[in-house]
């Protein structure tokens, strides 16, 4: 099967069918919470100072549950109606927005604290319609240039993303340099066909902290199956069963919701919404 | 869920619209209200980025009056009580929001404001 990008317009692909099934499967699950504590430690956020965060293509909250894990405030936007309704069933704080990223943001100048994007950025590389605002260069400088100034000053926005060629490396980089990102390309696990990932780390202004170059990718200690360990990988949050593997989590459910709280409760946030017997209750669907 | 929290971080991005396009006018609003975590320390970090105007006009627009037309020195704990619920605890779930100058209507549909624009919108 060729690559879901080039299958059909995002918000078709992720109809209600596949929304559910993307947002179920625990290997995905898996593989998107890997990728956005990966993003956040590209992210390089100063250490307990708390941040407000843009998770671009938020899709159905897999990546902006680990933001709400992590305690930071957070807005979501997504171009598929389906992945947002699913998002909202499974209750995330985060504000989320209907948005096409390809037509810009209108957040005000220094809105956020920092930006990540998991599995997005590829969708951008594809034109939908013949319209000169629809031609993927387009799109990517009003994406860019909003989001340049969309961000504080310094502060950083990392996207991890499944290029096709090195010549679309090369265009998006290229193009975000234009709108005034400084930065680069990160590729973990460079020789691992299964585990090679490729991180974009934009930076504005310095990209604060210290170290003002590119991080290194990782490399080495990649497990069989693929699956890659990263450094400060959910340490805090593994739940393991008694064989030592991880629990497949985040079933939509009430138990799931209760088990969430528990954990908030545990890290000492005040205030988490007693339980109800509206806890976990289905919403109506979005639109 | 849209929030004051981003509500105020929040422009009309019409091409060409430019000036006056901000804050985004609350019109036939249905809100919750849902408790969140206090974090003083988030509220003191997030005050600089707020137009503070902006804030008091939009919640009173959605029925609270508990901010001080002006921006205080001084954070005192009432005062961060009250700009954490403005800010975290109302969510508008249904209405929507027009941009004072271009009057593009951005509608909010279950929580969530639909922010497409139509091709000749487009910047
Ligand atoms: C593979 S999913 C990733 C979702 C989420 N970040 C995660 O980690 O699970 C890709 C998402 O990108 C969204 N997307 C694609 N093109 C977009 C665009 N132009 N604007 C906004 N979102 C877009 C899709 O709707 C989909 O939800
Ligand atoms: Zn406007």
């Amino acid at each position: 099967m060729s690559r879901p990008e080039l299958q059909a317009p995002p918000e078709i692909y992720y109809g209600d069918t596949e929304a559910k099934k993307y947002t179920k499967n625990t290997r995905n699950q898996q593989i998107q919470a890997d990728m956005t504590y990966r993003a956040l430690e590209l992210l390089n956020l100063p250490p307990d100072e708390p941040a407000f965060l843009l998770d671009i293509g938020c899709g159905s909250g897999l990546s902006g549950e680990i933001l709400d894990e992590e305690g930071y405030l957070w807005a979501g936007v997504d171009i598929a109606p389906s992945m947002l309704e699913v998002a909202l069933e499974r209750e995330v704080e985060g504000d989320l927005f209907l948005q096409d990223i390809g037509q810009g943001f209108g957040f005000r100048p220094g809105s956020f604290d920092g930006a990540i994007s998991i599995s997005v950025l590829q969708w951008l590389l594809n034109a939908e319609t013949s319209h000169p605002t629809s031609s993927p260069p387009h799109r990517l400088n009003r994406f860019f240039t909003t989001l340049h100034s969309a961000l504080r000053n310094p502060s950083r926005a990392v996207f991890q993303f499944y290029p096709s060629s090195d010549d679309q490396i090369q265009l998006i980089t290229s193009i975000a340099q234009k709108a005034g990102f400084g930065g680069g390309v990160v590729v973990d696990y460079p020789n691992s066909n299964k585990a090679r990932k490729v991180f974009l780390c934009l930076y504005v202004g310095g990209g604060g902290g210290q170290q003002q170059q590119i991080p290194q990718g990782l490399d080495g200690d990649v497990v069989e199956d693929g699956k890659v360990r990263f450094e400060k990988r959910r340490a805090r949050d593994l739940r393991k069963d008694k064989n030592g593997k991880r629990k497949s989590q985040k079933v939509i459910d009430r138990d799931w919701i209760l088990r969430k709280k528990e954990l908030y409760r545990k890290r000492g946030k005040e205030s988490v919404p007693r339980d109800s017997k509206f806890t976990g209750r289905k919403r109506k669907p979005v639109f | 869920m849209v929030r004051l929290l981003t509500h105020n971080l929040l422009a009309c991005h019409v091409k060409g619209c430019t000036s006056n396009n901000f804050p985004l006018q609350f019109q036939n609003v249905q809100i919750e209200l849902r408790e969140a975590d206090f974090n003083a320390d988030f509220l003191k970090n997030f005050l600089p980025k707020l137009e503070w105007k902006a804030l008091v006009d939009s919640a009173k627009d959605l029925g609270d009056t508990s901010l001080p037309l002006e921006q205080p020195e001084m954070l005192d704990d009432e005062f961060l009580k009250n700009l954490h619920h403005v800010l975290l605890e109302i969510h508008v779930e249904e209405g929507s929001m027009t941009c004072p100058n271009c009057k593009h209507s951005y509608p909010i549909s279950n929580g969530i404001p639909n922010m497409l624009l139509a091709e000749h919108e487009i910047g």
